[in-house]
């Protein structure tokens, strides 16, 4: 069977219908079917909180219970279903991922199936839709798919009384359920179950479709939303409009660690349309009738601040991190012998990674939608965690989070913890404070200087190599910087809005020396992946090198930071990979052959032999025998297990660098994708292609600057970011599936590795190893001096 | 405040604004048009824009009392979900979004550009496009889909 077509003309009634539902006027749609969801908001009971054990912030009162297929899956009398899931859109795909896997659980027409994502007053709690997380979660045996299949076996079950036959004798199938010998004998789920609850838990032994009989699951399935986003149909967050609705905008402090001193409020009286200005401890914002009022009155508005905390030299602030106290020491692994393996080896090389603080710098700015009155309080956001906001937007409203009710609704793409819960925070107070709904979307510049940055990392490798040019011994030891972060249910100090209101970010815990590890978790990917990752005997990691030890030291940033796409073990892997190369260059080793002779996980084995053989690698060490003269070209290789076993990468890079100018251009990428079953393959391609692009983007000009003061990259001429009109790469995706195996993460995969195949693929162009983000041409052009005056000294 | 009469994808309208307003925000607020978008609102990144006299133009830096009486086409003008325009078809057919956010710069833009350029090269193509942000990153699919819709259109 072809795959079905849910976009385009040929879209049918029915998925049209879905889609308006689900796009474009979901507030209708949740008002018109109330009476189906009315019964589902059943407390949480013991069970509930057992089944979300996974997730840290489970114990949400009001969630629909997990372990209730109700919870996850209506079905109406006209045979149209509903499911409801807490992994919601971010772009990336995942909600026709979820509405194929329901679909073909439950055997019915894709057309048919609509998708509620994250609304608190329907959706079960799933925590944040992060972290590679959703593919996972929802794609096992649990939740939202063992909910469709136990669905699919109750329906089954229901049929046969009212068929004549027992359950073995009868097929589900174009949701219906059909006497298999003699199929015109049919009940259909409307007739079976339509309207009515299920009132059944979650069998774990519901059998699952098997991956041979996939029909709409693993198919290349259009995105539900492409026609309406591509005709300007789309409601985003940004597009919501309530009735009675006015607009604010906030005046942020003019530097880091600015109080309020004093607001003259006389300096916008009697502007047109201004409605109120609001104050709340350092919180200061406007409140109009028009959103262009609101931003001209926030602009005038007279605010008095301090004069600030300071910020460290841009110049130094690696170094101060690395000396930084006090810290919180974590071992992730220690063999206890890498000093003495050390001192044996034949070879001892050392190298220093740095990765600065990035922004996620969302297309659109920042935005919300916050309805606080008469004791309740509606926001519309485009958070991450639902059910975490309603939690902490409750502590900063002062009310008890029963009251409030967070509708997901998309923002532009997030890439992580972007400006979504602060504006959410921002339009709550400002609506609270004039008892209407008020939206309101930060400035660039608010949004650049304020939002919770990707972290950033000194790294310092060590290897040990015995005489026939092995790797023995592996010490990677880093800093990193944070402060704030996710809000999570209970902290709206982890983000600028909250901190300014008067709630404290979360404290931060110091611990030094760092404890024993006491089990294996390469949850940040700070363990490379060729050391064996051994803890108390048992070996967990994906490499052969036994003399190991993982150090990290986290200090406190004095910047908002918070999850940027793949967060640390985009960082760890520019430093491992990038290291891995050095060492194979000196062992005189073909990249690609020396990888493999240190790994022992067949999946990486499989993801760096795929994008080899793709790429047509040939055999060689780096750097590449040529001369370094004008234009030089040369190529890279990265890989990673995902936060150890979250996904499989390997890239290849092949680039271009003018060694007159420093410039840097990417011509091919190829990258082996590995997340077990594939749900979509279309759908993966474009993550991982997105994703391949944003970390060369990252690799190539990303980088938050700052006085000091304040932040200075505060719009699109001081962030820099490579634009639609560079010359894009040729990129191919190598789709490695695995359909025995558990579904993965997908979507963090690519960006883990650009920055250090970029990297590696410099060094074998031009023979120079250049160990900081951003690879800028005057950070070249630099390192090519010093090499050729060393060469020459 | 005052009255102004704008003709936005055919049908005039009249919003009652302080003249200063950039024209996105009556577009989006005032007429509750879902294409145009707000996203750096400093003419740097393509999100709010729409096409006047052939040119794309960034709404969100434009006063609305410049363009009064002019006719101005937005995302929403080209086509519709029955029968979407053939550079819209071209994103449907090739997937070319993720997030979706920037689509209206990309289309947008490459529109004015194909009316005047229906045969581009890539590196003119890419030129044309050298102001426009995608921060998904759906590059390679963009262009696809523009290079589609430009041999579709010029059949």
């Amino acid at each position: 069977m072809t795959a079905p077509r849910a976009g385009g003309p040929q879209m049918s009634q029915d998925a049209r219908d879905a889609f308006e539902r689900s796009g474009l006027s979901r507030r209708s749609f949740l008002k018109t079917s109330g009476a189906l969801t009315v019964g589902f908001c059943v407390w949480g009971t013991e069970e509930t909180h057992t089944a979300f054990g996974q997730f840290a912030t489970g114990l949400t009162p009001g969630s629909p219970p997990a372990n209730q297929v109700d919870s996850w899956i209506s079905i109406a009398a006209d045979g149209s279903v509903t499911a409801y899931t807490g992994k919601q859109e971010l772009g990336q795909g995942i909600v026709t991922a979820q509405a194929q896997l329901v679909a073909e659980e439950l055997c019915v027409p894709l057309a048919r199936v609509t998708v509620i994502a994250a609304d608190t007053a329907f959706s079960p709690d799933q925590g944040y839709t992060s972290g590679s997380q959703s593919h996972p979660t929802n794609f096992n045996h649990a939740y939202l798919a063992q909910a469709a299949a136990t669905a699919r076996q109750a329906l089954v079950r229901l049929a046969a009384p009212k068929l004549g036959v027992p359950p073995e004798q009868l097929t589900a199938r174009e949701g219906a359920v059909f006497v298999t010998a003699s199929p015109a004998k049919h009940v259909s789920y409307g007739e079976l179950i339509g309207g009515q609850k299920f009132t059944l838990a979650l069998d774990p032994a519901a059998p699952r479709k098997p991956y041979s009989e996939w029909t709409i699951l693993g198919k290349p399935v259009p995105r539900l939303d492409m026609p309406a986003l591509a005709t300007g149909r789309f409601e985003f967050v940004h597009n919501v409009k309530v009735p009675g609705m006015l607009h604010g905008a906030v005046v942020r402090p003019p530097a880091v660690g600015a109080t309020v001193s004093a607001v003259d409020e006389s300096s916008v009286a009697g502007m047109p349309g201004l409605v109120k200005v609001v104050v709340k401890k350092d919180f200061v914002g406007v409140v109009a009738q028009k959103p262009w009022q609101a931003i001209q009155a926030a602009n005038k508005l007279k605010v008095s601040w301090t004069a600030g905390s300071g910020l460290p030299k841009q110049n130094d602030h690696y170094n101060l991190m690395r000396k930084q106290s006090p810290s919180r020491d974590a071992l992730s692994v220690d063999s206890g012998d890498i000093e003495h393996t050390l001192a044996s080896a034949a070879t001892v090389l050392k190298a220093t990674y740095l990765h600065p603080f990035q922004m996620h710098g969302s297309m659109g700015s920042s935005c919300a939608v916050a309805d606080v009155s008469n004791g309740k309080a509606t926001i519309w956001s485009a958070t991450q965690g639902n059910w975490m906001l309603r939690g902490s937007a409750a502590i900063l409203l002062g009310m008890n989070p029963e009251d409030v009710r967070v509708i997901f609704t998309r923002g532009a793409g997030c890439y992580g913890h972007n400006g979504a819960d602060t504006v959410s925070y921002d339009a709550a107070l400002l609506s609270q404070a004039v008892g209407k709904p008020v939206r309101v979307q930060l400035s660039r510049k608010d949004e650049m200087a304020w939002e919770n940055y990707g972290n950033a990392f000194v790294m310092d490798d060590r290897a040990g190599l015995d005489a026939q040019g092995n790797i023995i011994a592996w010490e990677h030891e880093s800093w990193s910087a944070v402060y704030g972060n996710r809000p999570g249910a209970n902290r709206p100090g982890n983000v600028i809005t909250g901190l300014l209101a008067g709630f404290e970010p979360e404290p931060f815990r110091a611990q030094t020396p760092a404890p024993p590890p006491r089990s294996y978790n390469n949850n940040g990917n700070a363990i490379p992946s060729y050391v064996a990752g051994c803890v108390d005997g048992t070996c967990s990691g994906t490499g052969s090198i036994k003399s190991e030890r993982v150090l990290t030291h986290t200090v406190v940033s004095p910047f908002w930071t918070g999850p940027l796409r793949s967060p640390a073990r985009l960082q760890n892997t520019f430093a491992h990979e990038c290291f891995m190369d050095e060492i194979a260059a000196s062992a005189k080793a073909d990249p690609v052959a020396y990888r493999l002779r240190h790994l022992t996980n067949p999946r990486v084995i499989g993801v760096v032999q795929a994008a080899a053989k793709a790429a047509n690698w040939q055999a060689r060490p780096s750097p590449k025998a040529q001369s370094r003269t004008g234009v030089v070209s040369g190529r890279g290789m990265s890989c990673v297990a995902y936060e150890g076993d979250n996904g499989y990468s390997a890239m290849v890079i092949e680039a271009e660098v003018d060694m007159n100018s420093g410039i840097v251009a990417v011509k091919r990428v190829v990258v082996a994708v590995d997340c077990g079953p594939i749900s979509n393959p279309d759908g993966l391609r474009n993550q991982s292609e997105g994703g391949a692009l944003q970390g060369i983007s990252r690799a190539l000009m990303e980088e938050v600057t700052w006085d000091d003061h304040k932040v200075t990259s505060v719009d699109w001429s001081s962030y820099h970011t490579l634009p639609l009109g560079f010359a894009v790469p040729q990129v191919e995706v190598v789709l490695v599936n695995q359909p025995t195996e558990r579904a993965t993460g997908a979507g963090e995969l690519a960006i883990t590795l650009s920055a250090s195949a970029l990297g590696n693929a410099i060094f074998d162009a031009t023979g120079v190893r250049i160990r900081e983000i951003p690879f800028t041409p005057a950070r070249l052009k630099a390192a090519f001096a010093a090499a050729a005056s060393k060469a020459t000294a | 405040m005052s009255e102004i009469a704008l003709i936005v994808n055919g049908q005039p309208h009249k919003v009652d604004l302080d003249p200063t307003t950039p024209l996105l925000y009556a577009l989006s607020d005032d007429l509750g048009l879902r294409g145009p978008k707000f996203g750096c609102g400093l003419g740097q990144c393509g999100s709010c824009t729409v096409i006047i006299r052939g040119q794309a133009i960034r709404s969100c830096i434009t006063p609305v009392q410049s363009v009064a009486g002019v006719e101005i086409t937005t995302l929403e003008g080209l086509g519709t979900l029955e029968k979407p325009h053939p550079l819209q078809q071209a994103f449907i057919d090739e997937q070319a979004a993720q997030c979706g956010f920037c689509l209206n710069a990309v289309i947008m833009t490459a529109k004015a550009f194909l009316d005047k350029n229906p045969k581009p090269t890539d590196a003119q193509l890419q030129q044309a496009l050298s102001g426009v942000l995608c921060r998904c990153f759906t590059h390679v699919r963009m262009f696809r889909a523009i290079q589609r819709a430009a041999k579709e259109l010029s059949r």
